[in-house]
């Protein structure tokens, strides 16, 4: 629906300049893409061949769009997955430590820190990460997916990390992890912030409460107390936010994807989104929201696991 | 009006602990350099912003340009402060006019109920499917790339949650007795909503609002770092960063203006955060 309430014309943007004066050539190109029909006319037409699994053709690539998107997301939820690992690995423990040292030098320090984080735009933590790891000590890969000295291994599942496993080429593997370990730092230092904050006030709330006097005063150690009564407690709003990261960065990391030239799905959805490719853009709309769903199920299943009173309730 | 003193109260109290948190009074300073710095740009920038000299074309910062030159040998320091010029008023006018469309958008959703309410939420949640970016990125491409359709885009894809925040407290409010005080003497609806309604859930918008300036600076910023901004001659931060990305070891070329961003963020971050913990129930002793 928006994608047709946007006063833009793809035949502008998909036509080269001499062929805009040819009515000719303006009206094939309106017959072909089925532009001269009326919206409801389109929209089910759009309807049934969506029934059928068909998503339609890119207008730009002239790819069924639904290969596109089989090729471009396995790039995505690999960056995405170990971005949200870092993310968690951060901003959970930074959360727990400034909690547990509330209103301690080391909490204003862990919580100074978060907060000058998520204030660097994305793009600069990239440039920043690429000349102080990659051009100064070379400790990681640059941009792309693999060094282009290496030959990418066939394609089984799309997950690089899994198709070197899978092809048995512990070389590609370590190559691919070597590439994913700054856009993951980045993606995870952008979404950590929120996961510290919640984290963290989170478990100052659980701390407040009588159960966990009453741990203490068992003689129970601090690190049982905090581990085992109170974090197992705070977690469900900690989920509830990682899980929405997760989305963001399978969804949303158009910055990150073309600063390390990653092949993944916020590119295209740039690439079509600046070309009014209207099938492109409606297929990975319709990927996202089915992200959300699956994340969000994803994360309900969690709470099952997570609180006994919804398990048995 | 006494419904309205217990507001007040809480409000000057807010204000009064705000003025103690050192974090927000940084924050504050901060932002109001930068303002100043961005009103004095023509007077206190070295040079001119478009000034261009090929013979000094990627000088490293030296004494004579403090912050390099780019590969037109523009001053990136006289650049620097004449992009403030542009990437303070964007953030402001988005969540400006962004929260003052969401919040009429949620007022009259929750005021009116029924069909209205049905359709304008629907229409909201239309909007909210979308990751902000992506939106963005497809609103601009199709008006046209350049700052005032950037800002435009922005402010398309920021106000429902502005409409979905106010329409949850107008459904509050509403039911309140002195709402249906105002009714029985009289009063007409639009009075109802705007005088008496409205003004007691505002707040709320208010800090979210304030929150907001520095996420809407950044992805301004990343529009513009994409291509989707002001036009390339622009002294805009992220479009200058952008173009440091093709001198990757000429650093100071985006090294600079990102850093610009980055504190101006930042400041805004340090009041949001301020705000944000007098106002969490739940930390508060």
């Amino acid at each position: 629906m928006i994608a047709n309430a946007i006063p833009a014309d793809p035949v502008v943007s998909n036509l080269p300049q001499s062929a805009l004066n040819n009515q000719e050539v303006v009206d094939a190109f309106r017959r072909k893409w089925g532009l001269d029909k009326p919206p409801v006319e389109r929209y089910f037409t759009y309807l049934g061949n969506l029934l059928q699994g068909d998503l339609g053709t890119s207008i730009k690539n002239k790819r069924p769009v639904l290969d596109d998107i089989r090729q471009y997301m396995p790039a995505t939820i690999e960056l995405a997955t170990v971005g949200i690992i870092f993310g968690m690995l951060m901003g959970v423990g930074f959360g727990v430590v400034s909690a547990i040292y509330r209103n301690r030098p080391i909490d204003y320090f862990v919580r100074g820190f978060a907060l000058i984080g998520v204030s660097f735009p994305v793009f600069l933590l990239a440039l920043l990460g690429l000349t102080i790891f990659y051009v100064q000590l070379r400790w990681v890969a640059g941009p792309g997916r693999l060094d282009a000295r290496m030959t990418a291994p066939p394609v089984t599942t799309g997950l690089m990390l899994v198709d070197s496993l899978v092809a048995g080429n512990g070389n590609v593997f370590l190559n691919a992890v070597s590439h994913l370990i700054l856009p993951g730092l980045v993606l995870g230092s952008f979404v950590s912030g929120s996961i510290a904050r919640i984290t963290r006030s989170s478990l100052l709330e659980v701390l407040g409460l009588d159960y966990i006097r009453t741990a203490r005063s068992k003689g129970l150690s601090e690190r049982r107390v905090i581990g085992r009564h109170a974090l197992a407690n705070a977690l469900i709003p900690v989920v509830t936010i990682i899980g929405l990261s997760y989305s963001n960065l399978l969804t949303g990391a158009v910055l990150t994807e073309s600063i390390f030239a990653w092949p993944g799905i916020g590119r295209y959805m740039f690439r079509a989104s600046t070309s009014q490719d209207f099938p492109a853009i409606m297929g990975g709309s319709l990927l996202i929201a089915f992200i959300y769903i699956g994340v969000n199920f994803i994360v309900d299943v969690l709470y099952y696991f997570l609180d006994p009173r919804i398990r048995f309730g | 009006m006494t419904h309205e003193s217990g507001l007040v109260e809480d409000q000057n109290q807010i204000l009064r602990s705000l003025r103690r948190n050192p974090i927000v009074i940084l924050g504050l300073i901060i932002v109001g350099l930068w303002i100043l710095l961005a009103i004095l740009a023509p007077q206190i920038a070295p040079y001119d912003k478009l000034s261009q000299d090929v013979n000094i074309r990627l000088n490293a910062p030296d004494a004579v340009h403090g912050f390099g030159t780019d590969e037109l040998g523009r001053d990136i320091l006289s650049r620097v402060l004449w992009g403030a010029q542009i990437t303070i008023p964007a953030g402001i006018v988005v969540v400006v006019v962004g929260s003052i469309f969401g919040i009429i958008v949620g007022a009259v959703a929750g005021f009116a109920g029924g069909l209205w309410d049905e359709l304008l939420m629907r229409i909201t949640e239309l909007f909210m499917a979308f990751p902000t970016i992506i939106l963005a990125l497809a609103i601009t491409a199709a008006l046209g790339a350049d700052t005032r359709n950037a800002i435009i885009a922005l402010a398309i894809v920021w106000w429902p949650t502005y409409a979905r925040l106010v329409r949850g407290l107008v459904l509050e409010v509403k039911s309140k007795e002195y709402v249906e005080g105002t009714r029985s003497v009289g009063a007409t609806s639009t009075y109802v909503l705007f005088k008496t309604v409205l003004p007691n859930c505002i707040s709320p918008a208010i800090v979210l609002a304030s929150l907001d300036i520095g996420n809407a600076i950044l992805t301004f910023a990343g529009l513009s770092f994409l291509g989707l901004g002001p036009e390339p001659s622009s002294p805009e931060w992220g479009r200058m960063v952008s173009t440091g990305i093709d001198y990757f070891d000429q650093w100071w070329m985006w090294l600079y203006p990102g850093m610009a961003i980055a504190i101006l963020v930042m400041a805004f971050n340090f009041i949001g955060d301020g705000l944000r913990d007098l106002l969490d129930p739940r930390l508060r002793k």
